[in-house]
């Protein structure tokens, strides 16, 4: 064991003698390298939940075949994607055709560097960037997300995937709203923008039913719901995939893509739904923090497992919100476009701002 | 004729009973058995009279059965039948009671519909649909069926015998005790 130490020495002597900047960049590089292979991991195993929770549900064994229980499946299915024939239609926009896909996955992987995974290891901070608006980057981030369903209804030239983008777009804008309105509330009761910070302040138990965890959900649970539904609205998840469903139908924004592309347009969608889930987990779920064992205070620069098994937390959190959300998409109906449009501008944010208002009252008496 | 509509109470105009209704439905059918069938280890029971891919029958004696008609190429949808009727030398009858044997007797089972119009036009009896369902092959050609492939794969079949049946029934019939 003494040589474990005797490397472990070495490499922080190494570490320490290098210049602050190169230190934060390589950490950085690091824990980007980290977050992007689970995060993708994630995303391909999403796949594999969603095929054999749907198959549960409608009485079926899903895959089963390859691996046991069918776990190598997104493999399969990568191979699969890659060998197809990229074919571009004649009549398209290339440029726009091309980068379409690029726009739709970059957003749902850039979203997820403000999330705070964990709580420390050694002296590092778990998250990429601790933004002290790490709020306002994530709505900046979401609203470049329209543009990859935009283009892609766009440049695909042709009428179906035509409506299937202007849509998901009117759709898309109109629950940004929502969202962003119903956060607010959750901020102002923690009284800081850095989602450390958020994760931070639902540590320990609830004030007055000390059974329940001190978590934003039970203080908030309108702007809990309201950014739930806009979460699903804002993916394009069922009960809102329109643009989706016309695929069954006739069209949709993406039919005119094919093999990797298509695959892109695939691996964005369930990267945004899980940057979704972890945003939900950060500001409504408590974060890596559990209110039992010590377990919601920082780790110290010695403790490893304790850091390790906050990342673990968190992740369990977000595969459950995950889990939830794709069993969603087998059981209800999903809206008609006109009662979409209602829910959003004539429900929400009349509700959302009222939250608002109610919460600032209450907040403003307590004071 | 006028549709009642109910007057949704409040927790319904939320939806709060459909969407716990919805998790119980599914919840229900996620601890239920699957009725997945494991296809190539599990088949499943062909019923009577499945009309799977047509075979040339021979009779009880082992004598083929088809006389070279050409009853079924003329009726067959897609044209899947293809004979070559025996010309002027009739040499080819191999078995008693008969004149005329087919030269030879193609049927492409890519063609074929499955619809049993063969089996139901032949006056002989000599072409039954049996029970293949699942036919494969490495090219077209492989795929279209000569004589002795499908006489091969038919076996025997003794017909349904109509006429003869009948006449057994009728004679049962007067032996029928009456009472007195």
């Amino acid at each position: 064991m003494g040589w474990i130490h005797h490397i472990i020495n070495s490499i922080n002597a190494w570490f320490d003698g290098l210049s602050p900047m190169v230190q934060f960049s390589t950490i950085s590089v690091l824990k980007i390298i980290g977050v992007f292979a689970v995060l993708m991991t994630i995303v391909a195993y999403a796949v594999w939940v969603e095929r054999k929770v749907s198959a549960a549900i409608q009485d079926r064994i899903g895959p089963n075949r390859f691996g046991p229980f069918g776990l190598l499946q997104p493999l399969a299915d990568a191979v699969k994607s890659m060998h197809k024939e990229d074919f571009t239609p004649a009549h398209v926009r290339k440029v726009y055709f091309w980068l379409a896909p690029a726009i739709t996955l970059i957003p749902g992987l850039v979203v997820v560097a403000v999330i705070p995974f964990g709580s420390y290891i050694g002296h590092q901070k778990m998250v990429i960037a601790d933004l002290d608006v790490g709020i306002l980057y994530t709505f900046g981030i979401v609203s470049l997300g329209v543009y990859g369903i935009v283009l892609a209804g766009y440049a695909s030239n042709s009428k179906f995937p035509f409506l299937g983008g202007i849509r998901s777009s009117a759709q898309l804008i109109s629950y940004e709203i929502a969202m962003g309105m119903s956060v607010v509330a959750v901020f102002l009761i923690v009284g800081n923008l850095n989602l450390s910070q958020v994760v931070e302040y639902q540590a320990g138990w609830l004030r007055w039913l000390p059974i329940l965890p001190n978590w934003l959900i039970f203080k908030q649970p309108l702007a809990f719901i309201i950014f739930m539904v806009a979460a699903f609205a804002e993916t394009n998840r069922t009960p809102f995939d329109l643009p989706e469903a016309e695929q069954e139908l006739a069209g949709g924004y993406n039919v005119e893509y094919s093999s990797m592309k298509f695959a892109l347009f695939f691996m964005g969608e369930y990267a945004n739904v899980t940057a979704a889930s972890a945003m939900m987990v950060t500001l409504f779920f408590g974060g890596w923090t559990l209110p039992f064992a010590g377990l919601d205070h920082a780790a110290g620069p010695d403790q490893w497992g304790l850091g390790v098994l906050h990342i673990l937390i968190f992740l369990a959190k977000t595969c459950a919100v995950l889990f939830m959300i794709i069993w969603v998409r087998w059981m209800w109906p999903r809206f008609r476009y006109d009662q979409l449009m209602d829910l959003g501008w004539r429900r929400f944010i009349p509700l959302a701002l009222a939250n608002i208002i109610v919460t600032a009252v209450i907040l403003w008496a307590k004071s | 004729m006028i549709v009642k509509r109910k007057k949704l109470n409040f927790w319904e105009r939320l939806y709060v009973p459909a969407v716990l209704g919805g998790f119980k439905v599914t919840l229900r059918h996620f601890f239920k058995k699957k009725v997945t069938m494991q296809y190539p280890e599990e088949k499943w029971v062909v019923p009577e009279g499945y009309r799977g891919a047509p075979y040339l029958v021979k009779d009880q004696e082992g004598n083929t059965k088809c006389v070279s008609c050409q009853l079924c190429e003329f009726v067959c949808p897609p044209k899947a039948i293809k004979i070559t009727p025996p010309g002027a030398d009739w040499k080819l009858a191999d078995r008693p009671n008969a004149e005329k044997m087919p030269k030879e007797f193609e049927i492409n089972m890519l063609r074929c519909i499955f619809c049993g119009f063969c089996q139901e036009v032949c006056p002989e009896e000599a072409i039954f649909l049996e029970q293949d369902y699942s036919l494969t092959g490495t090219s077209r050609q492989e795929m279209i069926y000569n004589k002795e492939k499908l006489l091969q794969l038919g076996g025997k079949h003794a017909g349904i015998q109509k006429w003869k049946h009948k006449a057994e029934e009728a004679k049962e019939q007067e032996n029928f005790p009456v009472k007195p």
